[in-house]
């Protein structure tokens, strides 16, 4: 019966998102030929994890998950910022 | 109530999940890499990434968003009792796959053909920043592209799956994680895509 209880996204919102990842698309790639020099990589990186949040709440329909999923995906996130995070600690202060 | 085999939606999916999870700090690792190496080698980085042909970025990064869709939306039509139209929606999926190897077939080939190519002489003589650069480009989207192919295998056996009513719209976890799969070979990309095109 679990069938039943799941929910079914409908074509209309995925559609919806789709336009959204296009035009976030478009704005990457018009972000990339100005220069904004160390923002470049800034921006390209916060459209980059819209767009991620796009297809990971509607595409993988994390935002119709339970609370646990919401917090193990957090939590490898929260993981992958400390391991990148804690490189740049290193790399960031060496003087060679 | 006929329901005899016990099926552990939940269970599942976060079986799914924790493989993903694996595979996010998997490319997670070659992302360190190459911000640690885009640290260090700003100007060569920026030669090398202009090198790199944008129009086969941009292409690759809307077929692979459109296929995203369509998996998506395969689900919902499954979900919604609609059979053909999910296996319609699964073969366009992977059409749209294949769309995005042979884009990636022509890019190397034609970089390969310009002779820049791991450890060959043309790029032997460069910047050792160019070098690297070159060379986690061959490596993450190869072993992007090689997530590509084995994501169109499994979205294949998918659809033997539906047509032959082993995977249903009352039993379709096996479309749901092959999706989570495909999802996230999509968001890899969404991430390859400005910092190897764009940001350098």
């Amino acid at each position: 019966m679990h069938a039943e209880e799941e929910h079914i996204v409908e074509y209309k919102l995925l559609f919806k998102v789709l336009i959204a990842l296009f035009i976030l698309t478009g704005l990457t790639v018009l972000a990339g030929s100005v220069d904004l020099g160390y923002l470049n990589v800034v921006v390209a990186l916060l459209i980059a994890t819209a767009k991620a949040c796009l297809v990971v709440f509607f595409f993988m329909h994390l935002k119709y998950e339970g609370g646990l999923f919401k917090i193990m995906v957090l939590l490898v996130f929260v993981i992958l910022a400390i391991f990148i995070g804690f490189t740049f600690f290193d790399v960031a202060f060496r003087t060679n | 109530m006929t329901h005899n085999t016990n099926k552990d939606y939940i269970g599942a999916k976060i079986g799914m999940w924790l493989f993903l999870f694996t595979e996010i700090l998997l490319f997670g690792g070659l992302f360190v890499l190459y911000s640690v190496y885009l640290h260090r080698y700003p100007e060569e980085f920026h030669l090398a990434g202009s090198e790199l042909n944008v129009y086969f970025g941009t292409a690759n990064t809307l077929v692979l968003l459109t296929s995203s869709f369509s998996m998506a939306l395969s689900i919902t039509a499954l979900q919604k009792g609609n059979k053909k139209l999910c296996m319609i929606l699964l073969t366009v999926t992977m059409i749209l796959a294949c769309v995005f190897l042979v884009n990636k077939y022509f890019e190397w080939a034609a970089k390969i053909h310009h002779g820049i190519y791991p450890d060959s002489p043309t790029l032997l003589e460069r910047p050792k920043g160019e070098i690297i650069f070159f060379g986690l480009y061959y490596t993450m989207t190869g072993l992007h592209g090689l997530h590509v192919l084995i994501g169109a295998l499994i979205i294949f056996v998918v659809l033997i799956l539906v047509a032959k009513n082993r995977v249903t719209s009352s039993d379709f976890v096996a479309v749901e994680n092959t999706g989570l799969y495909w999802h996230l070979v999509d968001m890899i990309w969404i991430y390859l895509f400005p910092l190897f095109y764009l940001v350098v």
